[in-house]
C-alpha cells in the first residue's frame, strides 16, 4: 500500500477514535451546570478575595444559587453588585455596609523607637519571631508590610513605619487583617463619624508611655466622657462599640495621648 | 530488576532531571514557580498527565506504529493522543473527582502542550525501554520536575527579598538563579549510577 496513503489512514483513524471517546465522554459525564452561577460570577467583582466566606467569586456564585447564600456579600461589588445578583435571583437585595480595613496603631515613627536593629527578612512575621519585633511596643505595627503583600487591591502601605489603608482602594476583604501576626488590622464598617481607639497596647499606663507617645494609658477618660457607654477599658486599653457608638465624637476631643480618630475622616 | 527500576526513577529524578538537566518545560518553571502552591499543584498535575500519556502511547508506538514502519509519524500521533487524554481526564475529573478537578484547575488544559510530556514519551521509546521502564521512568520524570519547581519556588523567594541591581529586575536575575540551581543539580551526575550500579 501506498505509505503516504497509510500513513493518513492511521492518523485518521486513531483521530477518530479519540474524538469518538470524547464525544462519548461529554455525553456520558455531562455534569449540568444552572445558568445562573454564570451570570452570577460575570457581575460579582471578580477580584476571588474571599471576602465573603466563599474560596473565590465562582465559589461565591454557587453557593448564592445551590444553598442560597446571601446576595450582600462581595464587598467589593457593593450595592450595585448586590442588586444585580438580587436581580438575577429574583430576591431583595438587602442593605449593603461597606467595610473597610483600619490598622489599629498610631506609633509612627517618631512617637516610638525601635528597640534594636533588624537586617534579616523583611517580615512582619519573620521579625515578630525576634523578642516579639524590633519596635519598642510589642503590640503595634510591625512595618515590615506582610499586609501589603497580602493585600490584593494595592489599598494598603507603610507610610512612615505604621502600615495605612488606600480608603478609596480598600474594599474590606479582610486579606491583611489575617496577614498581620500582631492582629493590628481589623475590618470596622465605614462610618462619617465613628471613631476607633489606634492602639494595640495592653501594658500598663506607665509602660505603654515609655514605649510610646501614641500609646492608649486605660486612663478611662474617654468611657467617662461617652454618653452612650460604648466605650470600656480592658487590660488597660480603651475598645469602641461601633453598635452603641453614635458617631458624637466626646471621646476624640478627650483623649489625652490623641488615639482616637475617625477613620473615614483622616 | 527493581535495582535497575530504583536507578532510572532516581536517574531522572537527580542526573537527568527534565528541567535542570533537559531543558524541556522552562515555561511552566518560570511562570508557575512564583508561588509554592500553584508549583506543587501544577508538578502533581504533570507527574499525572505523564504517567498516563506514557502508559497511552507506548503501546501505539510499538503495536500501531512500529509495525506498519510509521515511526516517523511519532510526534504529531503523540501529540494527538496526549490532546485527547487530557480532555478525558478533565472531563472525568470533573464528573467524579470534582475537588481535585478545582485544585488542578487552569494547569490541566495548560499541560497540553506541555513540552515535558511529549519528551517523555519519545525519550522512553529512543531509550528503548520496556513498559514497566517507561512508566518508572515518567513517574520519575514527573517527580523531578516537581522537586525542581518546590526549589525553585524557594530561590525565588528569596530573589524576590533580594535587592536586585536595576539591569537585572524581574525575568534576567529569574534566568541568572534558575542557571544556578541547574548548575547545583550537575553536582548530582554518576551518583545514582554508584549506588544503585546500573
Amino acid at each position: 500500500m501506498n505509505p503516504i496513503l497509510l500513513a493518513v489512514i492511521i492518523v485518521t483513524v486513531i483521530g477518530v477514535i479519540g474524538a469518538v471517546i470524547l464525544v462519548a465522554a461529554s455525553i456520558l459525564m455531562y455534569v449540568p451546570v444552572d445558568e445562573r452561577v454564570e451570570q452570577i460570577t460575570g457581575v460579582l467583582a471578580g477580584a476571588n478575595c474571599g471576602a465573603c466566606g466563599c474560596a473565590g467569586c465562582a465559589d461565591y456564585a454557587k453557593s448564592i444559587v445551590e444553598d442560597g447564600a446571601p446576595v450582600n456579600k462581595c464587598t467589593p461589588g457593593g450595592a450595585a453588585c448586590a442588586a444585580a445578583i438580587a436581580q438575577i435571583m429574583g430576591v431583595e437585595a438587602g442593605a449593603t455596609v461597606a467595610m473597610k480595613a483600619v490598622v489599629g496603631c498610631a506609633g509612627t515613627c517618631e512617637k516610638t523607637s525601635k528597640k534594636y536593629e533588624y537586617a534579616g527578612l523583611s517580615s512582619c512575621q519573620a521579625v515578630k519571631g525576634l523578642y516579639g519585633g524590633d519596635g519598642m511596643c510589642k503590640y503595634g505595627c510591625l512595618g515590615y508590610g506582610d499586609c501589603v503583600a497580602a493585600c490584593p487591591f494595592d489599598a494598603i502601605h507603610i507610610v512612615d513605619g505604621v502600615a495605612k489603608v488606600d480608603r478609596e482602594k480598600c474594599v474590606g476583604c479582610g486579606a491583611c487583617a489575617s496577614a498581620c501576626p500582631n492582629a493590628v488590622i481589623s475590618i470596622v464598617p465605614e462610618h462619617k463619624r465613628k471613631p476607633v481607639v489606634l492602639c494595640q497596647n495592653k501594658d500598663k499606663g506607665a509602660d505603654t508611655r515609655k514605649a510610646c507617645t501614641a500609646g492608649c494609658i486605660g486612663c478611662m477618660k474617654c468611657a467617662k466622657a461617652c454618653p452612650k457607654e460604648a466605650i470600656t477599658v480592658e487590660n488597660n486599653l480603651a475598645f469602641i462599640d461601633q453598635d452603641k457608638c453614635v458617631g458624637c465624637q466626646l471621646c476624640v476631643k478627650e483623649c489625652p495621648v490623641g488615639i482616637i480618630r475617625v477613620p473615614a475622616a483622616e | 530488576m527493581a535495582m535497575k527500576l530504583a536507578a532510572i526513577f532516581f536517574t531522572m529524578i537527580l542526573v537527568d532531571n527534565y528541567v535542570l538537566a533537559k531543558f524541556l518545560g522552562i515555561c511552566p518553571f518560570l511562570g508557575v514557580s512564583k508561588k509554592l502552591d500553584s508549583a506543587v499543584g501544577m508538578s502533581l498535575a504533570v507527574t499525572f498527565v505523564m504517567v498516563l500519556a506514557t502508559a497511552a502511547t507506548w503501546p501505539i508506538q510499538i503495536y500501531i506504529l512500529n509495525p506498519f514502519g510509521m515511526e516517523y509519524l511519532q510526534t504529531i500521533v503523540f501529540i494527538l493522543i496526549i490532546a485527547i487524554l487530557v480532555q478525558l481526564l478533565e472531563n472525568i475529573l470533573k464528573k467524579y473527582i470534582p475537588t481535585l478537578y478545582k485544585s488542578l484547575g487552569v494547569y490541566l488544559p495548560l499541560i497540553t502542550t506541555n513540552c515535558t510530556i511529549l519528551g517523555v514519551t519519545i525519550l522512553n521509546l529512543d531509550n528503548g525501554y520496556n513498559f514497566i521502564e517507561s512508566i518508572v521512568c515518567a513517574a520519575g520524570a514527573g517527580i523531578g520536575f516537581l522537586v525542581a519547581m518546590v526549589i525553585f519556588s524557594g530561590v525565588r523567594r528569596r530573589v524576590e527579598e533580594a535587592n536586585v541591581p536595576k539591569c537585572f529586575e524581574g525575568l534576567p536575575i529569574t534566568l541568572v538563579a534558575a542557571a544556578m540551581t541547574s548548575l547545583s543539580f550537575m553536582g548530582f551526575g554518576g551518583i545514582v549510577e554508584a549506588i544503585f550500579g546500573a
